[in-house]
């Protein structure tokens, strides 16, 4: 009887079911696509399938002369095309010996921090978006459009900046700027906290994300997982503090790391609440640099045809996205020899494929939003 | 209604026809007017409101071009739905595609023949009423399902399921404390519970007992989860799958099934009205029949949209749950829930049979106090809200 | 650690397997032998007092004139905050290295992409295919002596002649 039993459950075909996830999928931010298997809502695997973006920006940096590649690095993440603008300056001048006046290092940290809010903004609204929820979402970039208009009124452009140049910054910030800039701080900080209370602590917020997909330390190292990402799993790890640059060093900021309050330590939750914690501590530098900021030029005195002499040097920055590395590598001509960026949007894509099994499509969603990958900085 | 017709028949307006298809050509009339003069504009104004709601929720502007405050954009919609191309997969199945989006209205649609606006105004006061109501929107799963399996996509397929899965469980506890109130007031014909309660609000049945009490918001709960409304909106979930069982349609397909949806959230507070909220009934201020009956209709009209409104509230603040969740919301907390409410208010009436007004009294004033606190949590939140941020322009 | 102890203790550890330190620059870089590189980074990534818990960046470079490829691979300790730079030369034919998987996770993306863009074969990897470009794209677009093809799946890859003013 067992027999014919089994015979019989036998003779019933299942198979998984394929289904390409993008590239053109509403929560896919940019254009990424997964090949996904599931078994009805569970899912036994999905593939991340990249370089729909790709457009050799490295290839280009081997083409056109130092000074030239800069508005190259900013279609690198254009969400926070000032940390590859900064990543590259630095870079070069490590490379030429050349010294960043002190005004110059401040203006670059007044911009990156207010680009990190911006960038933030739109990793928890598109995140809340994916879960859901659509009011955050233009709470977040109705914020966000006025970062967009502080940054064009320091450097005339809202999405791809070339603001940080080899030596310094383009254009001085003016004290005009600087009060506009306090007076959108003093605006901002409590919004954060309204965040908070429309989102942060919903009840079905919290359900859907806490406990899923928590990465562990052990995966984080393995994978190379970098920035708020890593932070979430309770890693204090800040390249902004541990592998000091620019002006951090002078500047007084906490360093947030998850905690597994609602969930397990390093789930989506986690990544999402780091990411708000981040946005006020940016807040508190901005506040700080204003208040510090020296008078003297912006760009030091840097030669039209920059030849820095041959040489390599690997330069870390701390992107919204994390650990942002440029590998530059001199000949000692007018023209780079070879420019790689290392983006953390990528080494976090490559673990979607060992998190995603087992979980249900809508949990997909909210790792890769919770991951705040970005399409042209996997691609580049 | 029938007995109008029934007076132009014996007055021989229709001398020699037969008297069923006079009826049926009445009733297709009916259904006509209704549909053209009723539940379309009702459709189309509630997503025209819907759309600012949420604006003004989101802290933006809503579509405010067409006629005054954008009121007709629905009608620029629709016309503009109507001369799209309408796109039919090749491999989709053509006569179920075809078919899928006039079940699912049908089985929206057919649920105005039974909500009473007004004393008179009711298309078939029908003695079954609540089973009615019942059977017919099960239709609307049918619809859904023909479309999810008839598109030939995946996340279609996906969609239609998850959808089925929803309402088919969801229509439990709904079911349920729709059937506390066929007890409460002994009859399942809609103008039957609605003479049951009276105009006071501790004279509706959302006030007979605790268990009402809580069997009100569970049919709530649940009839968004049916109408497929945030945070239930599981099955066209547009960040997870793109847009579940409407995928692939376009045109005028497509905007029957929203035509649905929208109407469906003014049944829903229609239902709720009815059943728990003293429906049409007016305190007695007027004789005149036509002016009770505008007034009823006005009464009617307003609780039931209040209900529309908060559906757009909720929508406009809540994320969406997650499908497993949704089932373990149903099964494990609300189908329990709704059995207590059935059996306590069953106890509730054999030890009170007449209802206890005291307690009805009692419960009126939790229920303001529960709304009181309710409003001072908004009126906090609103004074918090930080407006929108001007910067004087740099020049 | 020094970039000097670093190498002296993999001198000890695999003699004649590593060569070439240069400590004199910003990041410090040593030469490691193509046949012990997996071993090399096991060593680091276990050893106790080295710790090189991630694999920051693994990337090549190509020196037409030197008949080679290098693969660099930038190792970072978060325990240590010490870094190194390890690089393999391989010929510029028969690129072939095996495959840093099996230490490190994240390799496995890198050297995808490594393969793409300068088609150096990494043995032994789980899953060596195009990782940017499409699977049917002809040649190592980051080889320095890269020439596009004409046309792609009948689209021509010719540019506008704005952008072609800026090439070199």
């Amino acid at each position: 009887m067992d027999e014919t039993l089994r015979s019989e459950g036998e003779g019933l075909h299942t198979e998984d079911m394929t289904i390409s996830m993008g590239p053109q999928h509403p929560s896919t931010h940019g254009v990424l696509r997964f090949v996904i298997k599931t078994d009805g809502e569970v899912m036994r695997e999905a593939i991340p399938d990249v370089g729909y973006l790709h457009r050799s920006i490295e290839k280009i940096g081997e083409k056109v002369t130092w000074h030239g590649y800069v508005p190259y690095t900013d279609r690198a993440d254009y969400l926070a095309a000032m940390f590859a603008n900064q990543g590259f300056c630095m870079a070069a001048e490590r490379l030429g010996g050349v010294e960043v006046t002190r005004r110059g290092e401040f203006c670059r940290v007044i911009a990156c921090e207010l680009n990190r809010i911006a960038s933030h903004l739109i990793a928890v609204g598109t995140f809340a978006q994916d879960i859901g929820a659509v009011t955050p979402f233009i709470h977040a970039l109705r914020e966000r459009e006025t970062v967009n208009d502080l940054m064009e009124e320091i450097c005339g452009a809202r999405l791809t900046y070339n603001y940080i140049r080899i030596g310094g910054v383009g254009y001085d910030i003016t004290p005009q700027t600087c009060d506009r800039i306090t007076q959108f701080l003093d605006h901002f900080e409590p919004i954060v906290d309204e965040f908070n209370r429309l989102l942060s602590y919903n009840k079905i917020f919290i359900e859907r994300l806490a406990h899923v997909a928590p990465i562990t330390k052990e995966d984080a190292f393995q994978y190379n997982i970098v920035g708020p990402n890593l932070r979430a799993c309770g890693v204090k790890w800040d390249i902004r503090r541990d592998i000091p640059y620019s002006v951090y060093p002078e500047l007084e900021f906490d360093i947030p790391v998850g905690t597994g309050e609602k969930g397990t330590l390093g789930d989506c939750y986690d990544r999402y609440i780091v990411r708000i914690l981040e946005m006020q501590e940016s807040c508190k530098i901005v506040r700080q640099c204003l208040k510090m900021l020296p008078k003297g030029p912006a760009i030091a005195k840097v030669a039209r045809k920059f030849k820095p002499p041959a040489g390599e040097i690997y330069v870390r920055v701390e992107a919204p996205r994390g650990d942002m590395g440029f590998y530059v590598v001199s000949d000692g001509s007018e023209y780079p020899y070879r420019v790689r960026i290392r983006t953390g949007s990528f080494t976090a894509m490559s673990l979607i494929d060992k998190l995603s099994r087992g979980l249900m499509v809508a949990d997909l969603i909210a790792l890769i939003a919770s991951l705040d990958v970005d399409a042209p900085e996997i691609d580049r | 209604m029938q007995q109008l017709l029934n007076q132009l028949i014996q007055e021989g307006y229709f001398h020699g026809a037969p008297m069923e298809l006079v009826y049926a050509g009445f009733m297709l009339l009916a259904a006509f007017v209704v549909l053209s003069f009723f539940v379309a504009p009702l459709a189309g104004i509630t997503s025209w409101l819907e759309r600012r709601v949420w604006a003004r929720i989101q802290s933006r502007v809503g579509p405010n071009r067409v006629g005054p405050q954008g009121i007709l954009q629905w009608l620029a919609d629709g016309i503009k739905n109507l001369l799209k191309e309408d796109i039919i997969p090749t491999a989709a199945d053509r006569r179920l595609f075809a078919l899928a989006p006039y079940v699912v209205f049908a089985g929206f649609f057919a649920t105005f023949v039974v909500i009473p606006f007004g004393s008179q105004l009711i298309v078939a006061d029908l003695n079954i009423g609540i089973l009615y109501l019942l059977a017919i929107t099960s239709l609307v799963v049918v619809g859904i399902l023909m479309a999810g399996w008839s598109s030939n996509n995946k996340w279609s397929l996906l969609g239609g399921m998850r959808s089925a899965a929803q309402i088919v469980s969801y229509e439990i506890p709904a079911g349920l404390s729709l059937l506390t109130i066929v007890f409460a007031a002994g009859t399942m014909s809609m103008q039957g519970i609605i003479t049951a309660q009276g105009w006071a609000p501790w004279n509706w049945f959302l006030f007979y007992n605790p268990f009402t009490f809580v069997a009100f918001f569970l049919y709530f709960t649940a009839a968004l989860a049916e109408g497929n409304r945030t945070p239930f909106d599981i099955p066209e979930a547009e960040s997870e799958l793109v847009a579940g069982y409407v995928t692939e349609y376009s045109g005028m397909r497509f905007l029957f099934f929203f035509f649905a949806e929208w109407g469906n959230l003014y049944v829903i507070g229609a239902i709720a009205t009815t059943l728990f909220l003293g429906g049409w009934q007016i305190p007695p201020v007027t004789d005149h029949p036509i002016l009770a009956g505008v007034l009823q209709f006005i009464v009617f009209f307003l609780k039931a949209y209040l209900w529309v409104f908060v559906a757009m509230w909720v929508r406009g603040t809540l994320p969406r749950v997650r499908v497993d969740q949704l089932m373990s919301l149903c099964w494990k907390y609300m189908v329990p829930l709704a059995f207590i409410c059935l059996l306590g208010t069953a106890a509730w009436m054999v030890i009170w049979p007449q209802g206890n007004r005291l307690a009805s009294f009692f419960m009126f004033l939790i229920g303001l106090g529960i709304l009181g606190l309710f409003l001072k949590r908004v009126s906090f939140q609103i004074r918090h809200a930080r407006p929108v941020l001007y910067l004087k322009p740099y020049i | 650690m020094e970039a000097k102890g670093i190498y002296a203790r993999l001198e000890q550890r695999f003699p004649g397997k590593v060569s070439g330190l240069k400590d004199a620059v910003a990041d410090p870089l040593l030469m490691v032998d193509a046949q012990a590189i997996v071993e090399v980074g096991r060593f680091l990534r276990d050893e106790p007092e080295l710790r090189f818990e991630i694999l920051s960046d693994l990337t090549a470079l190509d020196f037409p004139k030197e008949e080679k490829l290098q693969v660099v691979y930038h190792l970072y300790s978060y325990t240590f905050r010490h870094q190194v730079v390890l690089k393999v030369d391989l010929s510029r034919e028969a690129a072939c290295v095996s495959t840093m998987e099996g230490v490190w996770k994240v390799a496995n993306w890198f050297e995808r992409e490594v393969f793409d863009l300068f088609g150096v074969v990494f043995d032994g990897h789980s899953d060596l295919r195009r990782i940017l470009l499409p699977e049917d794209w002809e040649g190592y677009p980051l080889r320095k002596d890269y020439v596009e093809q004409e046309e792609y799946d009948g689209i021509s890859t010719e540019r506008a002649p704005l952008v072609e003013k800026l090439l070199r």
